[in-house]
């Protein structure tokens, strides 16, 4: 592998979008450029309406951009795929599966057919019910594995959602507002498990959020954006933190606390006229 | 006192406290100093039943309130249903008495269904066949009419509900066939098919295709764009989408469309067999009207009413089974 290749594992270059809408067209992000390197763990922040979950977006592959290209890899995005698992804000496992299934369901997809770009062979049905067993014990639910999601409580869901996503084993982990839906103690214990988990896999993470601690707390950068409609990078701060961290020591850290005041000052005051245009 | 047996233990504590207040109350003409002892004694037994002069008056008084307790709920669950059933059968009553007989009373027509019932499956030859035979005939055709009108309306509403092509080809022929009665067809059934039992079959296949086509599709339409995208990040296969993604997730609207199709199949089917003749409880309905048996016509409205209600029950019991969570963000 090559410096390139490491530095710029997703390569994104003066990508534009648009939306089409009844009152003519909405330009949500524009003049975006932005490089994430292996390993990397990357936050996207900014007030709603910033087009951060567009951005998103556009790197699943869910939606293109009108101008401008993503690379992944060197290869171009031209659709989703589950090498770039999507962790969805509010969990979407399918109700009527239970947890195994739900991630079984991924497992299956993607190693229980022979891998045609690393030539990897096809996994028998006892090795794909490790896999996902391995998954859930990661995200520690194995007591949880036969049941449904209705039953479990919605940290134990989005962890569910970690489960299938990491099970994949994904070159790149996407990540849309993962706890906004939970309480402040439970995503505290999850952000924890998070950076456990991606110091063990050595994941490449994009990760959407509008929590500032979360944002210094996880990340090696910080992609500020300005304010929608015409939404772009206002600012990218890289957080030099040792890890492993730990956020109660943190919270002393001077450095921390500079990281932090960095990003609520582009936050409040630089963009602080929220929802001027939306 | 048996009633008390019905009580959770939580319950049963609650009303030794109210007895406890009641006995003092009771005790009022007692002497002043009487009561506060008897108060005292319960309070330093707690739960356990109070011995002594005292505790014959417990029990009296708790064989008076727990029934009194369980009166409540029970007369709330029973009492409306029978208050109106005994409605019916007094209009009734007052109806037959109204037009002289012509309509016959409630209790005659008991007795005539008790006789009608003892041997429902008898037959004496084409036109003279037991009630059980006539409902048995009528829902065979339903059965038929039905699953034909599944076997082609589910999937074609899972069509026009994935593809905006053939929702806006399909929706101006459904608009326009959809409120069409369903007897108008019954003529068109009797010339293609020649013969009265498929024509009927096709009126009930013509009139409960339509909620199935529309609630498929509605539900196809309706699936949560989250596990649309579920799939797409998964890249799961077309078979695994419709499998483990939109079949589930369409159960319930489908279900509801089913519903919908089998009681207007079960309406229909009294109408159209009234027309056709044959086997069947609207054929028998007619029969009966021709021979002037009111009493057997009451007795026909009430097992078409049960039998619908029977079904209706069985499909809502069905779709509850297979409803779950949806997402919420």
């Amino acid at each position: 592998m090559n410096a390139n290749q490491t530095t710029k594992f997703i390569d994104i270059v003066g990508v534009e979008q648009t939306f089409k809408t009844k009152k003519g067209p909405f330009c949500a992000l524009r003049d975006i450029h932005l490089t994430v390197a292996k390993g990397e763990f990357v936050a996207l922040i900014g007030h709603s309406g910033c087009g951060k979950s567009t951005l998103l977006n556009l790197i699943a592959g869910l939606t293109t951009p009108t101008q401008g290209h993503l690379l992944c890899d060197n290869r171009e995005i031209a659709g989703p795929g589950p090498d770039r698992a999507v962790v969805f804000q509010n969990h979407s496992l399918l109700p009527w599966l239970t947890c195994f299934e739900n991630v079984y369901l991924g497992v299956e997809r993607v190693f229980g057919a022979a891998n045609k770009s690393t030539g990897a062979p096809s996994e028998n049905k006892v090795q794909l019910v490790e896999r996902t067993n391995a998954a859930l014990a990661l995200v520690g639910l194995t007591p949880a594995a036969q049941k449904r999601p209705g039953e479990i409580s919605g940290g134990m869901k989005q962890r569910v959602g970690i489960a299938r996503a990491l099970a994949m084993e994904p070159k790149v982990l996407l990540m849309d507002e993962p706890f906004g839906a939970l309480d402040a103690l439970t995503r505290a214990k999850l952000q924890d498990e998070l950076l456990e988990i991606v110091a063990r896999t050595h994941s490449t993470v994009v990760m959407v959020t509008h929590d500032v601690d979360e944002a210094v707390l996880l990340s090696d950068k910080i992609v500020m954006m300005t304010n929608g409609p015409s939404a772009t990078i206002g600012e990218v701060l890289s957080v030099k933190l040792e890890r492993p961290r730990n956020r109660v020591r943190l919270a002393e850290d001077r450095h921390y606390v500079q990281y932090r005041k960095a990003v609520i000052d582009f936050l409040y005051t630089r963009q602080s006229h929220v929802e001027k245009a939306a | 006192m048996v009633s008390a047996v019905f009580h959770t233990p939580l319950s049963a504590a609650s009303i030794d406290a109210d007895n406890a207040i009641k006995r003092e109350a009771s005790h009022a003409h007692s002497t002043r100093a009487s009561a506060i002892k008897a108060s005292e004694a319960t309070s330093s037994v707690g739960s356990e039943p109070v011995e002594g002069p005292t505790g014959t008056s417990t029990s009296s008084v708790r064989t008076e309130r727990a029934p009194g307790y369980d009166w409540r709920g029970l007369i709330l669950a029973v009492l409306p249903p029978v208050l109106g059933l005994a409605m019916l059968v007094a209009i009734w009553a007052l109806v037959s008495v109204g037009t002289k007989g012509s309509i016959p009373n409630p209790w005659e027509t008991l007795q005539q269904a008790i006789q009608i019932f003892s041997d429902p499956f008898y037959r004496k030859g084409p036109n003279d066949q037991g009630v059980g035979w006539n409902v048995l005939m009528s829902l065979e055709r339903v059965a038929l009419g039905f699953g034909l009108a599944a076997a082609v309306g589910i999937p074609m509403g899972f069509l026009i509900g994935r593809f905006e092509f053939l929702s806006r080809m399909f929706n101006p022929l459904i608009s326009l066939l959809r409120p069409v009665s369903p007897l108008a067809w019954l003529p068109i059934g009797l010339l293609v098919f020649k013969g009265a039992n498929p024509a009927a079959i096709w009126t009930i296949f013509i009139c409960s295709i339509w909620p199935m086509v529309i609630n498929t599709a509605v539900g196809v339409q309706r699936v949560p764009q989250d596990y649309m995208n579920v799939a797409r990040v998964l890249n799961l296969s077309e078979w695994k989408i419709l499998t483990k993604i939109l079949f589930p997730s369409v159960l319930p609207y489908m279900l509801t469309g089913v519903r919908l199709a089998v009681g207007t199949a079960w309406l229909v089917i009294v109408a159209a067999e009234m027309l056709t003749g044959g086997v069947g409880i609207g054929f028998w309905v007619w029969d009966e009207w021709n021979n002037l048996n009111v009493k057997n016509i009451i007795i026909a409205i009430f097992v078409i009413g049960i039998v619908g209600l029977l079904l209706e029950y069985a499909l809502i019991k069905i779709a509850t089974a297979f409803t779950f969570e949806e997402v919420k963000s």
